[in-house]
């Protein structure tokens, strides 16, 4: 930091608020692909696991396994093989939201009532229909929760995937460091990302209300 | 109201096996179309699980099972599940459609207009006492036990099944909700002829609603007949344990005054005065009871004005016996 600079420069940020709208859009864009594709593997992987019990074991073991991994770590050992890339960074994001949302895909349907089920079966739904207009609109407000978490976890890991060449907020605070620690850039940064993490939750509930009306009927 | 016609039901040798247990032994009988059938036994009896064969939630290891004729194994389940009505004591209604939409349910399956469905599910509203412009719009969750139960059987019936399952229905709701809901579905009933399969282990239920009653002890049919048959000639001990020991009281409680033998060689003026009055409507039980409470030996039966004879406490003893 240099001597007798203050912690913000206002008129910096003022000038820069182009960057920080294309920055936004690039941590939007790693987020929303690192959790879209992440779903769709999660909810893959839920269908077999509901048709086959038995797969359960092995899947959330290796969905765990990555979950522990350390970010920067993962990246790492990537590097070698997809370079600094997009593709390096998708990876590891991609991975870090499995095991929530498998973990809250087969919670949420698992969690319907027996007797809602057998209803169901007894007044001729097919299992198909069964799963999709009954099982799954049922679970929606605990595979929601599993979305919010593997959302905001999300946004933080996007932050450190600047380091591996991306862009997004995390790539202000690594020039803001860079530039013999540019305390208005860097802190911008961080706040920018931390309520884009609030605002994309709240997004989030703001969509289970709508989805699900019938939970606040009592 | 459009009477859905009833179908007849046929049991015919039907078992269920599980490893080490027999569920279901050997069960033979008929339900004639647009009748209620109860399944009444203890826990364990083979109840439910006859039951849930006749629309293959459960399939039978022999036997056969026809509706109308029909073997319920040589259809598609789906198909069949939906032209048979289904209500199960949890209700079992779809906490995330409104109402509506739960009594829709079968019709939509079955792929009718929009407008056919909205028409239906409000003329059913109002069959089970639900007015459609409060309910069609709320979820299960905003109604209480006696409502949703009703929602419950209006979705059963939603597209006129001939036949109609019912598995303890009315077992988890109040005494009081549970005589009324009993009063409406005999209505109901009566008005769409359906035939109706109905468990319970509610003795006093089964002679209430049931035009025939099964009684099954650990997999086997020990009893079929009318209810009143049921509780003036008991197959065995067991039975007649299970109808309980005021059964000649519940037997009364079925038979009415004018389906009694009267006195008629006693003129209106040789009646006492202090013998109760007795309409024809009114049942033995009833009457027993007036006549014990006015310490007279007879009651004078009068249709409106129009005196018909006297009824005497031996006749009631006799009706008890079974012996008419």
């Amino acid at each position: 930091m240099t001597p007798g600079e203050p912690l913000i420069r206002w008129d910096w940020i003022a000038t820069h608020l182009d960057e920080f709208a294309f920055r936004l859009g690039e941590h939007v864009e790693l987020t929303v692909i690192a959790v879209g594709v992440g779903f769709a593997i999660a909810f893959a992987l839920s269908l077999v696991i509901l048709r086959a019990p038995r797969a359960e074991g092995p899947i959330t073991a290796v969905a765990g396994t990555l979950y522990t991994i350390p970010s920067l770590a993962l990246f790492a050992l990537l590097i070698p093989y997809t370079g600094f890339t997009i593709l390096t960074a998708e990876i590891g994001l991609v991975g870090y939201t499995l095991l929530i949302l498998l973990r809250n895909i087969i919670r949420g349907i698992r969690g319907v009532p027996a007797d809602v089920r057998e209803a169901a079966v007894g007044m001729g739904y097919a299992p198909r229909q069964i799963l999709w207009q009954i099982e799954l609109p049922l679970a929606l407000a605990v595979i929601i929760a599993g979305l919010r978490i593997a959302t905001v976890s999300t946004i933080g890991l996007v932050t450190v995937t600047a380091l591996i060449g991306q862009g997004g907020f995390g790539f202000l605070i690594l020039t803001g460091m860079q530039r013999s620690f540019f305390t208005t850039e860097m802190i911008a940064g961080a706040v920018l990302s931390v309520a884009l993490a609030i605002a994309a939750d709240g997004l989030l509930v703001l969509l289970q209300r709508r989805l699900t009306p019938w939970t606040r009927a009592a | 109201m459009a009477n859905a016609r009833g179908a007849t039901v046929e049991f015919r040798d039907v078992s269920k096996r599980y490893p080490g247990q027999l569920a279901v032994d050997g069960l033979s009988f008929t339900v004639p179309a647009g009748k209620i059938c109860i399944l009444v036994g203890p826990s364990g009896s083979g109840k439910t699980t006859s039951l849930k064969m006749v629309n293959r939630l459960i399939e039978p290891t022999t036997g056969a099972i026809l509706i109308d004729g029909a073997d319920v194994l040589r259809e598609e389940p789906t198909t069949l599940r939906r032209r048979i009505g289904y209500v199960i004591q949890q209700v079992g209604l779809f906490p995330h459609q409104t109402i509506a939409e739960n009594v829709g349910t079968v019709p939509r399956l079955l792929g009718w207009p929009t407008r056919r469905v909205a028409e239906r599910t409000e003329q059913l509203l109002t069959l089970v006492g639900l007015e459609p412009t409060r309910f069609a719009r709320r979820y299960p969750a905003q109604l209480s036990g006696g409502e949703r139960q009703r929602v419950g059987v209006a979705r059963a019936l939603a597209a006129e099944p001939p036949v109609m399952l019912m598995d303890e229905p009315f077992g988890a709701v109040d005494p009081i909700v549970r005589d009324r809901l009993q009063n409406e579905f005999l209505r109901i009933q009566r008005d769409q002829g359906t035939t109706v399969l109905f468990v319970t282990h509610d003795i006093d239920e089964a002679i209430k609603l049931g035009d025939r009653v099964a009684v099954m002890r650990a997999g086997k049919l020990v009893q079929f007949s009318p209810p009143g048959e049921l509780l003036a000639h008991p197959a065995n001990d067991f039975v007649a344990e299970f109808v309980g020991s005021d059964r000649g009281l519940k037997r009364l409680g079925l038979l009415t005054v004018g389906g009694a033998d009267l006195d008629t060689t006693i003129a209106r003026g040789g009646v006492s005065p202090n013998a109760p009055v007795l309409s024809p409507a009114m049942t033995l039980r009833d009457a027993l009871v007036r006549m014990l409470a006015s310490e007279a030996q007879v009651g004078a039966v009068v249709d409106r004005d129009r005196y018909l004879g006297v009824l005497t406490l031996s006749t009631i003893a006799r009706m008890i016996r079974g012996d008419t």
